[in-house]
C-alpha cells in the first residue's frame, strides 16, 4: 500500500511555507528526516516496514531535490497556490526577452563554431549574473509582493536560462573532449 | 530487533545477538570478503592465508567448478572451459562481448545476455559468478563459524540495472540473502571516511580489473552524500594487458593466435604490466603452442605510450562527474585511489596532474572495497555500535526513461538523482480507441532509442477506448536503495493498472533461482528443505518479535478490530513455526507481512510527526 502522504514538501521537513528558505536548515532537515526514515535503517526488518521505508525515503529525497532548487521551489510554491506556470505550453515572453534569447543563442552557437572557449565562458558569466537578478525579482514577487503572475513569467525566463547554460556546458565539455584528444580513440582493436 | 532501532538508532545488540554479515567484493580479476569483528573491518583469509580469490572458474567434463587459484592454473592449458574475468559479461549481449576482441570462449547467444559452451555444460555469467560468490560464502562461513545473516555485494557504481540484477542473482543463487547492492567507490569512501574520519569533498578513482567508476562524494556529519557518478563499465586493468598483448602481436607478428596463445600472451602482459609498476623495463618468456619460443619485453616508457589512450578515456568520465556535482576541480579536497589498476604510477601521475594534488593511497586499494562493504553490512545487520550512527546516500547512475514516438527517449528520472527514488510522467493515446499501450523502459543518457540499453518492455492493456489524447497514463518509476528499477502503469479516469518489475529478459524468477538451487548436488532433498525450514523459522521469529513489539510500542494506531487481526496472524505464524512445513510457513509469512502494511504505514508517519514536532520545540529560541 501506499502511505499517505497528506504534508507538502516544506512540511514533511518542518519548514514553513515560503520562498525564502534556509538552506542550512534545509539540509539539517532532510538528514535528520532521511536519518529515520532510509531503507539502510531497516534493511532488517519486515518487508512491510522496508517498502514503507523506501517510500518515504523517496518522498524525502523528492521533497529536498524540489527544494533546494529555487527555480524547482518556486514552480512548486506556486503550485500549492494553485498557480500554474506552464512552461510546457506558455510560451508567451516579452519581445525584449525573446530579442535577448535570440542573441544567447547566436553567441552559443558562433562560440561553438570558433571553438571559442573565452566567448562561451564570458557568457556563462552573463547568464549567471542574469540569473541572479532573476532570482532576487523572484523572491521579491513570491515573498512581500505575492504578485504571482508575475513569479510565473519569472520561472519560465529562467528555466530558459538553465538551457542555454546546459548548451554551454555541453559546447565547452565537447571542446575540452576534442582538446584531450584522440580521447575516444578504442585501445584495443 | 530491528524495529527497536527506529526509536534508537545506534543501540547495538548483545553480543550473542550479533549477526554474521559480510562485505563481498565481487571484481573482474579478484574477489573478496571481509566482515566486522570486534569493531573493526577485515578481509578473511583463505586456508593458505590468501585474502584475494582470483575472480576465475574451471569447468571441468564432470560438471565439476573449480574457483580461485585452482582454477587460474588451468587458463593456459584449457582457456575454453576457464571463465577469467566474468563480470564484464554480466547482464551483456554477444554484442557487447565482441567489442572485448578475441576471448577463448564459446559464445552463445541467449536472449539478453551471453552464456558459454563450457565442458561442464552452458553457464551464464549469473552462474559462473554464483560460483565465485559461493566460495566466498562458504570461506566466511567457515572463517566465522556460522551462518551468514547476509552480504552486502558490491557493484561498479557505473553498472546498469541489467548488471545490478545479474549480480543480484548471481548472490541469490549462491544461497546469500542480499542485504545491500552497494557501490564500489562508495563502498571505499565508507572505509576511508570512518577510517580518518574525514570531512569535505572527495573524488574517488576506482579502476579495478574490467570497470572504471569516478564519484564525488560529501562527507559531513556522518553523511556520506554521492553527488555524482560516471564511469565506463567496460575499461579496466584488463584492457591494459589486451593492449599489451595487442602490441606484441603487431610487433611479433602473431595476429591469428589460437585462444590458447591468446591466453598465454595476456597472462604474460600482466605479469609485465605488474612488474613495470616498480621496474623501469620487464620481459617475459612465452612458448606458443605450436612449440616456438617468444621473448617479449617492454619498457615503461613503451607502456606509457601504448596506454595512453586508455588512461586518457577514464578523463572524460571524471570531468563529467564534476560537472554534474557541479564543482570545479580546486572544490575537491582529496582524490582516494582504489582498485589495483591504479597502482600503475603514470596512471597515478595522470590522475595527480588532473586533480592537482597527490592522491591518497593510504589504504590497500585492492581492499578497501571490501572492507567499506563490510562495515555497510554490519551496519545493516542491526549490529550498528553506539553512536555509530552514519547515513548513506548514493545516486543511479544513469538516466531512466521510456521510448515515445519516433524512436525518442523521454527521459524520467535524470542520473545522479539520489535513490530511493520514485517519479511519475503522464502520457496519453495517439489514436482513437486505442485500448492498449507499449511501455519500453531504457536506460542511458542519448536521446534516440537505440542508442540507450532498453531495460524491459511491458503492456497496459484493457485502456477504455477514447478520443486520441483523453487517456492519462501515469507510468511510475522506483528505484530501490540498490539502485534496481520497477514500473508501473495506470490508467488514471479508470484505474486500470499494470506493473512490472524491471527484468531483464534474462532475468531470473524466484521459482528460476529455486530450480537452480535445486539442481545444485551441493545437498540432499533433506537437507535442503532443513534448510529452508531452518531459514523461515529465523524470518517467522524475527517478524514475530518485531511485530510484538511494534504492538506494544504503537498498539494504539490501530482499531480494536486491527489489533485483534495482527495477533491472529502472529498467533498462527507461531503455530505455523512450531510445525515442519516450510511452505506454509514462508505462506504464513507473507500473509502477515501484507497485513502488517498499513500498521507499519502509521507507526512511520508517526516517528516523523514526532521527530517534526520535536524539532519546532527544539528551535524556540530559550532566550
Amino acid at each position: 500500500m501506499t502511505p499517505e502522504f497528506s504534508r507538502n514538501h516544506f512540511e514533511l521537513l518542518g519548514l514553513p511555507v515560503s520562498y525564502a528558505l534556509d538552506a542550512a536548515a534545509l539540509e539539517r532537515a532532510y538528514r535528520d528526516l532521511q536519518g529515520r526514515v532510509h531503507p539502510d535503517r531497516f534493511a532488517s526488518a519486515s518487508e512491510a516496514e522496508r517498502r514503507v521505508a523506501m517510500q518515504w525515503a523517496a518522498r524525502a529525497n523528492e521533497a529536498y531535490r524540489t527544494l533546494r532548487n529555487p527555480v524547482d521551489r518556486a514552480r512548486y510554491l506556486l503550485g500549492l497556490k494553485g498557480f500554474d506556470t506552464g512552461e510546457e505550453s506558455n510560451t508567451a515572453m516579452p519581445p525584449d526577452f525573446l530579442l535577448q534569447q535570440m542573441e544567447w543563442r547566436e553567441a552559443v552557437a558562433q562560440g561553438r563554431a570558433d571553438r571559442d572557449e573565452a566567448a562561451l565562458e564570458g557568457l556563462r558569466r552573463e547568464i549567471h549574473a542574469e540569473r541572479g537578478e532573476m532570482q532576487s525579482l523572484l523572491a521579491r514577487a513570491l515573498g512581500g509582493e505575492r504578485n504571482y503572475d508575475a513569479g510565473c513569467s519569472l520561472v519560465r525566463k529562467l528555466r530558459f536560462l538553465d538551457k542555454i547554460e546546459a548548451e554551454i556546458d555541453d559546447a565547452l565539455e565537447a571542446m575540452a573532449e576534442g582538446a584531450h584528444g584522440h580521447a575516444m580513440v578504442k585501445g584495443r582493436s | 530487533m530491528s524495529l527497536l532501532q527506529i526509536s534508537e538508532p545506534g543501540e547495538s545488540p548483545e553480543p550473542h545477538q550479533r549477526r554474521l554479515a559480510v562485505g563481498i567484493d565481487l571484481g573482474t580479476t579478484h574477489s573478496l570478503v571481509a566482515t566486522v569483528r570486534s569493531s573493526s573491518a577485515e578481509c578473511l583469509p583463505d586456508a593458505e592465508g590468501r585474502v584475494l580469490l582470483p575472480s576465475i572458474v574451471h569447468y571441468g567434463a564432470g560438471g565439476e567448478a573449480e574457483v580461485g587459484y585452482g582454477a587460474q592454473a588451468r587458463a593456459a592449458d584449457d582457456p575454453a572451459n576457464t571463465v577469467v574475468s566474468v563480470k564484464r559479461f554480466m547482464g551483456r549481449g554477444v554484442a557487447d562481448v565482441a567489442k572485448y576482441g578475441a576471448l577463448p570462449y564459446r559464445f552463445v547467444d541467449a536472449p539478453g545476455m551471453v552464456a558459454i559452451e563450457t565442458a561442464a555444460g552452458l553457464r551464464s555469467p549469473v552462474q559462473v559468478s554464483a560460483d565465485i560468490l559461493k566460495a566466498l560464502r562458504v570461506r566466511a562461513e567457515e572463517s566465522l563459524g556460522g551462518e551468514l545473516h547476509g552480504a552486502v555485494v558490491t557493484v561498479p557504481a557505473y553498472f546498469d540495472d541489467s548488471q545490478r540484477q545479474a549480480t543480484k542473482d548471481a548472490a541469490r543463487l549462491a544461497g546469500l540473502n542480499v542485504l545491500r547492492l552497494l557501490n564500489e567507490p562508495t563502498a571505499a569512501a565508507i572505509a576511508y571516511g570512518l577510517d580518518n574520519a574525514s570531512e569535505g569533498t572527495f573524488a574517488i578513482f576506482d579502476l579495478g580489473g574490467g570497470t572504471f567508476d569516478i564519484s564525488i562524494l560529501r562527507l559531513t556529519r556522518g553523511v556520506f552524500e554521492v553527488l555524482a557518478t560516471n564511469g565506463d563499465s567496460a575499461l579496466g586493468g584488463d584492457d591494459f594487458d589486451q593492449a599489451i598483448a595487442m602490441h606484441w602481436r603487431v610487433t611479433h607478428g602473431l595476429a591469428d593466435a589460437s585462444g590458447r596463445d591468446t591466453r598465454r600472451l595476456l597472462a604474460a602482459a600482466r605479469q609485465v604490466k605488474e612488474r613495470l609498476t616498480t621496474q623501469e623495463s620487464a620481459d617475459a618468456q612465452v612458448t606458443l603452442t605450436w612449440g616456438q619460443q617468444l621473448h617479449l619485453g617492454l619498457t615503461r616508457r613503451e607502456f606509457v605510450e601504448i596506454s595512453a589512450p586508455l588512461v586518457q578515456r577514464t578523463l572524460g568520465p571524471t570531468r563529467k562527474a564534476l560537472r554534474d556535482a557541479k564543482l570545479a576541480v580546486s572544490q575537491v579536497d582529496g582524490v582516494v585511489l582504489v582498485g589495483g589498476a591504479t597502482r600503475m604510477p603514470h596512471l597515478q601521475r595522470a590522475v595527480a596532474q588532473f586533480f592537482g594534488r597527490e592522491p591518497l593511497v593510504n589504504l590497500d586499494p585492492e581492499q578497501v572495497v571490501a572492507l567499506g562493504a563490510a562495515i555497510q553490512a554490519n551496519a545493516l545487520a542491526g549490529n550498528r555500535a553506539p553512536g555509530d550512527d552514519w547515513l548513506l546516500l548514493d545516486v543511479i547512475p544513469l538516466s531512466l526513461g521510456l521510448e515515445t514516438m519516433g524512436g525518442l527517449v523521454e527521459k524520467v528520472i535524470p542520473r545522479n538523482s539520489t535513490i530511493p527514488v520514485a517519479r511519475a510522467q503522464e502520457f496519453t493515446t495517439f489514436k482513437d480507441g486505442q485500448t492498449a499501450m507499449a511501455i519500453h523502459v531504457v536506460q542511458g543518457e542519448r536521446e534516440l532509442v537505440s542508442d540507450c540499453r532498453s531495460l524491459a518492455r511491458f503492456e497496459l492493456r484493457g485502456i477504455p477506448p477514447m478520443v486520441a489524447g483523453a487517456a492519462r497514463i501515469a507510468v511510475t518509476f522506483q528505484v530501490d536503495a540498490d539502485g534496481l528499477l520497477s514500473v508501473s502503469a495506470r490508467e488514471k479516469t479508470t484505474g486500470v493498472a499494470s506493473s512490472v518489475v524491471v527484468k531483464p529478459s534474462y532475468g531470473l524468477t524466484d521459482d528460476e533461482v529455486a530450480t537452480m538451487l535445486r539442481a545444485g548436488f551441493e545437498h540432499a532433498q533433506a537437507d535442503r528443505d532443513a534448510r529452508a525450514l531452518a531459514e523461515q523459522r529465523v524470518e517467522a521469529e524475527g517478524l514475530a518479535a518485531a511485530l510484538r513489539a511494534a504492538l506494544e510500542q504503537d498498539g494504539d494506531l490501530l482499531s480494536g478490530e486491527e489489533r485483534a487481526a495482527l495477533e491472529a496472524g502472529i498467533a498462527s505464524l507461531d503455530a505455523a513455526r512450531r510445525g515442519t512445513d516450510h511452505r506454509g510457513l514462508k505462506a504464513a509469512v507473507e500473509s502477515l507481512n501484507r497485513a502488517s502494511e498499513s500498521f507499519a504505514a502509521r507507526r512511520m508517519d508517526r516517528s516523523v510527526s514526532r521527530a517534526l514536532a520535536g524539532r519546532r520545540l527544539d528551535e524556540v529560541p530559550t532566550k
